[in-house]
């Protein structure tokens, strides 16, 4: 019993030394050691909690090395410091932003809606995380007690109950002092510091003790274990899996390290400035390893020293002094595992509360009418006291979460679900950082896809452990699908349910990330501040003369603002700062641009950026912007019209369109001259045998006493003729279809030997008649085509009479060839005629070759035959060519590919 | 007689110039393309040549020049008979040394008179 009160006053005595120090360093902040990098550093090391403390002994002893990738992974981080926490660390402070939820959010345009996402996600990760530091010590402190722990009890009786509503009080106290959430609290990071400290003093105490006391050192500790059955693999890593989960592990606790909420509040918000990275570099991973010296060997030790006597292994840094009667190393013990538990929760409630408050609770308020109305003018309270009242939430939320539902989960299966949680942020929070066209759909598809996933593979087998799922689940699928299994998922099974876990949803998130944002386009907003981000080093500089806004607003109206928020002597301050830093004149009334974008960031650091956004809309009058103004705009400032990658985007799509319309016209009127050229071709060539049958008309007209045969002649002329007119009219139309597109082709799978013996079926007759001798080759097995048969009878019609004109007059010899050529299949005609002069070759298929300028008459008898013919054969994807023969005489060939 | 050359590519253009010089009581010479046209020129020694424009390998322009070059007098007369009818045309027709332009299709009378009018003028 005695030993209990003990614990109890000595728990309560070391939160009122953390009150204590956090006051002292309050109130001399000013001093340089609160601004060292050592406490800096130490302030990180809150990333080690109760899990570190007990969990990783407890891990290594059952699991064995695993419980190394934890922090293996901030250690591979650490040297990315410079490169990645830098940049988020500029952007912060330019942008005034505190958390990790607002800096996303801030990214993807200040969404609304994006930021209370990410605040929920948090908050349902976060939870657990802090219910079972409640836990670690609510148990710790039942081992003094050597009973249970109090889990029927009532609150009131229950001492993690006290220890929680402390730390509640103190978070408070030192937690939201400022109103503006970009002020440093000192005395809170001091104690902090102090706790890492703490921590691991105590923990590297009871390490010495064990490996030299109760053993004869490492070498000790593993000689002796090796009788222990499973010691072979608590050494090694599993060569099956074992690699990939490491991997992936690993990566986890990479992205922990940067993305949890805790880690983005002490690395970013308390960071007071970039220099302090350089220590921070190997510092931390110094703090890692140290802390992680000792687990090992009292992990073995613990198994050594309970063998066979079912002490749980999360317990045995505190089993192992108690049982050896070190009364006083287990007391010290268990306040370091108490100080690793309370930083956590601190700093967790701290960050958490500020994401509440300015991506929940702000908006709502000033969303709603009721409650904006009924808040007037007090919005400042609100912000303040609801950051407290959050504070107090989570705490009860946690605290019910331990008794409900924490009592049966392991300290580290819970911790590394809310890493994967938290890990989701990675591919929008990161990726933004570094890639310009990642946009608020991108990120806000991938995150729901991640946060799904994450719920699904992690959080469901969980909920049935508890009880409160049906077990059916895990065993058959979600809706029976076996692919739909939680812990195997699509199948796959490495033995690690959280790596597995992990790596969906990443890999999910992530391709939706790029995939969306790839195919959608950002809103100008978006684009300013993805641009702000990405090249923060080029802009942070600059940062207060983008352009952001652009809108009246009055002075006066914006003080207003800000001193219902900062109150009036800040506000006084800042201004006066604000205009001796830009030259502005004292008295404007209207505000410009650039006081809009101060005062807004003024805002963002109490309410975060996107509730501020929503108040200065609320003072400001703003204008849409349009392009011709932010031209204007662009070319007062002209630094800015190289990096405004918007107005290049759109001065370049502007060029893009008048060049395509320049195509266009350029188009339109070499149509329109090829259109006049036609049109001046086709009634010249209308004009000869009009003129023929005007002079026979005359001619019969005039003369009653011609002779019946040269009547008869001449009246025949002139019906040739009018055929001739009418074939030409034919054709033209035809041609004038095809080239409006009018003309559809029906393809059919063709066989083209079958469509050429019907056309020389067709012709026998003609070819008889005039004595032209027709030699065929056809190729036995040629491949079908996909063609349209009555065209290309019309193709091969048309050829077949043009080679009947120019064969030779005496013994005239035409020859139709098929066969195949690379993937095509063609058809050649051949005659014996005089052939087709080279330089004509190419232009015998321009529609009345003969241009405008020329006088010289083109080969006898092409008209529009062979344009018509390269029409049809274009129109399957193929080719018409002209060549001559080897020995004499003209070869068209066209070649249509092939099925 | 008069001596008519008649030079056009097209059969029933020149059937039709035949039988209406003929019928006027013209010796009448044909020729197909320019080749033709200025061997005949200097085989016949035509007075009046009907000269189509548009034709193979040597158009009508160069088969006017070349008679309006000739150093043997009398010079022919030449009557362009061209479906070519754009004033650039005729007047590069006029340029070569024409004495008429006439654009096709033509009027049988209006071609029959001026051919008299320019062979009749002749000393």
């Amino acid at each position: 019993m005695a030993i209990e009160w003990v614990v109890i006053v000595l728990s309560f005595a070391y939160l009122t030394l953390l009150f204590f120090i956090a006051g002292w360093a309050e109130k001399n902040a000013h001093k340089k050691l609160f601004s060292s990098p050592y406490i800096y550093a130490l302030s990180l090391a809150v990333f080690c909690t109760a899990w570190t403390y007990y969990g990783s002994v407890g891990r290594a002893a059952n699991q064995g090395l695993d419980f190394l990738t934890t922090y293996v992974g901030p250690i591979l981080m650490a040297p990315l410091y410079m490169v990645v926490s830098r940049k988020i660390i500029r952007i912060c402070k330019v942008q005034r932003i505190t958390t990790i939820a607002d800096f996303i959010s801030a990214r993807y345009g200040k969404s609304l809606f994006l930021g209370a996402f990410i605040t929920i996600i948090c908050v349902l990760a976060i939870i657990p995380y802090m219910s079972i530091q409640l836990k670690a010590i609510s148990y710790s402190f039942s081992i003094f007690s050597e009973e249970l722990p109090p889990r029927g009890d009532t609150f009131f009786k229950d001492t993690a109950f006290y220890v929680t509503m402390v730390l509640g009080i103190f978070t408070i106290l030192f937690g939201t002092r400022k109103i503006d959430a970009t002020q440093k609290n000192t005395g809170l990071i001091t104690a902090i510091a102090f706790e890492s400290l703490f921590k691991l003093f105590a923990f590297l105490l009871l390490g010495i003790y064990v490996t030299y006391g109760l053993f004869d050192g490492f070498g000790d500790v593993f000689s002796s274990a090796k009788r222990l059955t499973d010691f072979e693999r608590l050494i090694t890593i599993d060569p099956e899996h074992g690699y990939s989960n490491w991997f992936w592990l690993n990566l986890l606790s990479m992205l922990a390290i940067i993305l949890l909420p805790r880690q983005f509040h002490v690395t970013v918000k308390e960071n007071t400035n970039e220099e302090q990275l350089k220590k921070v570099v190997w510092l931390f991973p110094l703090y890692l390893l140290l802390i992680n010296l000792f687990v090992i060997p009292i992990a073995l030790g613990g198994r050594l020293l309970f063998e066979g006597q079912g002490v749980d292994a999360d317990t045995y840094v505190l089993a192992m002094p108690l049982a050896n009667d070190s009364v006083a190393l287990a007391l010290l013990v268990y306040l370091g595992g108490f100080s690793a538990a309370t930083s956590m929760i601190i700093v967790s409630t701290s960050a958490l509360s500020i994401m509440l408050s300015n991506n929940l609770l702000v908006p709502m308020v000033l969303r709603n009418h009721f409650l904006g109305k009924s808040f007037e003018g007090r919005l400042n309270s609100v912000v303040l006291r609801g950051r407290q009242v959050m504070i107090v939430v989570m705490l009860i939320l946690a605290y019910l979460y331990f008794k409900l539902v924490g009592e049966r989960f392991s300290l580290v299966s819970i911790g590394l679900i809310s890493f994967v949680g938290v890990a989701q942020f990675a591919p929008a929070g990161l990726g933004g950082l570094f890639w310009k066209r990642g946009n608020y759909k991108g990120a806000l598809t991938g995150l729901i896809i991640g946060f799904v996933v994450w719920f699904f593979t992690l959080i469901l087998p969980t909920m049935v452990t508890a009880d409160i799922l049906p077990s059916n689940l895990l065993n058959e699928g979600f809706l029976g699908l076996s692919y739909l299994r939680p812990n195997y998922f699509m199948g796959l099974n490495t033995g690690n349910f959280v790596a597995q876990g992990f790596m969906w949803s990443i890999l999910l998130n992530t391709l939706a990330y790029v995939a969306v944002s790839a195919i959608t386009r950002q809103s100008t907003q978006e684009t300013n501040q993805s641009e702000v981000f990405v090249d923060i080093f080029k802009y942070s500089t600059v940062y207060e003369s983008a352009i952001l806004w652009k809108g009246k607003a009055f002075v006066a109206d914006i003080r207003d603002l800000l001193a219902t928020f900062l109150g009036p002597e800040r506000t006084d301050r800042a201004f006066r700062k604000f205009k001796a830093r830009n030259d502005i004149e004292a008295d404007s009334i209207e505000a410009d641009s650039r006081v809009v974008n101060y005062a807004e960031k003024l805002l963002a650091g109490a309410v975060g950026s996107a509730s501020a956004r929503v108040l200065m809309s609320s003072v400001v009058k703003e204008e849409k912007i349009n392009m011709h103004e932010v031209f204007d705009m662009l070319q007062e400032t002209q630094h800015y019209i190289s990096d405004n990658k918007e107005l290049k985007r759109k001065s370049e799509e502007l060029q893009e369109a008048s060049l395509k319309l320049q195509q266009a016209n350029d188009e339109l009127t070499k149509l329109d001259r090829l259109k006049d050229e036609f049109i001046s071709t086709v009634t010249h060539e209308m004009r000869t045998p009009i003129t023929s049958i005007r002079a026979f008309s005359e001619i019969l007209n005039d003369n009653d006493d011609l002779e019946a045969e040269q009547h008869g002649q001449f009246l025949k002329t002139i019906i040739d003729e009018t055929e001739r007119m009418e074939r030409l009219i034919n054709q033209v139309l035809d041609l004038e279809k095809m080239e409006s597109g009018q003309i559809q082709l029906t393809l059919r799978d063709l066989r083209l030997n079958d469509v050429t013996r019907d056309a020389l079926n067709s012709m026998q007759h003609l070819l008889k008649e005039k004595q032209i001798k027709l030699v065929t080759q056809l190729h036995a097995k040629l491949p079908m085509i996909k063609g349209d048969r009555d065209r290309l009878m019309q193709v091969i019609l048309n050829l077949v009479s043009n080679a009947m004109k120019f064969c030779d007059p005496k013994s005239g010899e035409i020859r139709i060839v098929t066969g195949t050529n690379n993937g095509s299949v063609e058809l050649s005609v051949l005659d014996n005629g005089p052939g087709v002069p080279v330089e004509s070759q190419s232009l015998v298929f321009e529609a009345f070759y003969q241009a405008e300028n020329q006088t010289l008459k083109k080969p006898e008898g092409t008209g529009l035959g062979l344009t018509i013919c390269q029409k049809i054969i274009n129109m399957h994807d193929g080719k018409i060519w002209v060549k001559n023969g080897i020995k004499k005489g003209a070869v068209v060939t066209f070649s249509i590919p092939r099925i | 007689m008069k001596k008519v050359l008649i030079v056009d590519d097209e059969p029933n253009i020149i059937m039709s110039l035949e039988f209406l010089m003929k019928k006027n009581g013209y010796e009448v010479f044909i020729a197909r393309n320019g080749a033709e046209a200025i061997k005949a020129v200097d085989r016949e020694r035509p007075d009046i040549v009907i000269l189509d424009i548009m034709m193979p390998h040597v158009d009508g322009y160069e088969v006017c020049e070349y008679i309006k070059q000739q150093k043997i007098t009398p010079v022919a007369k030449v009557i362009f008979l061209s479906a070519k009818g754009k004033e650039s045309d005729i007047a590069k027709g006029y340029e070569v040394g024409a004495d008429f332009y006439m654009t096709k299709p033509f009027s049988t009378k209006n071609l029959v008179n001026k051919i008299n009018e320019l062979t009749v003028s002749k000393p």
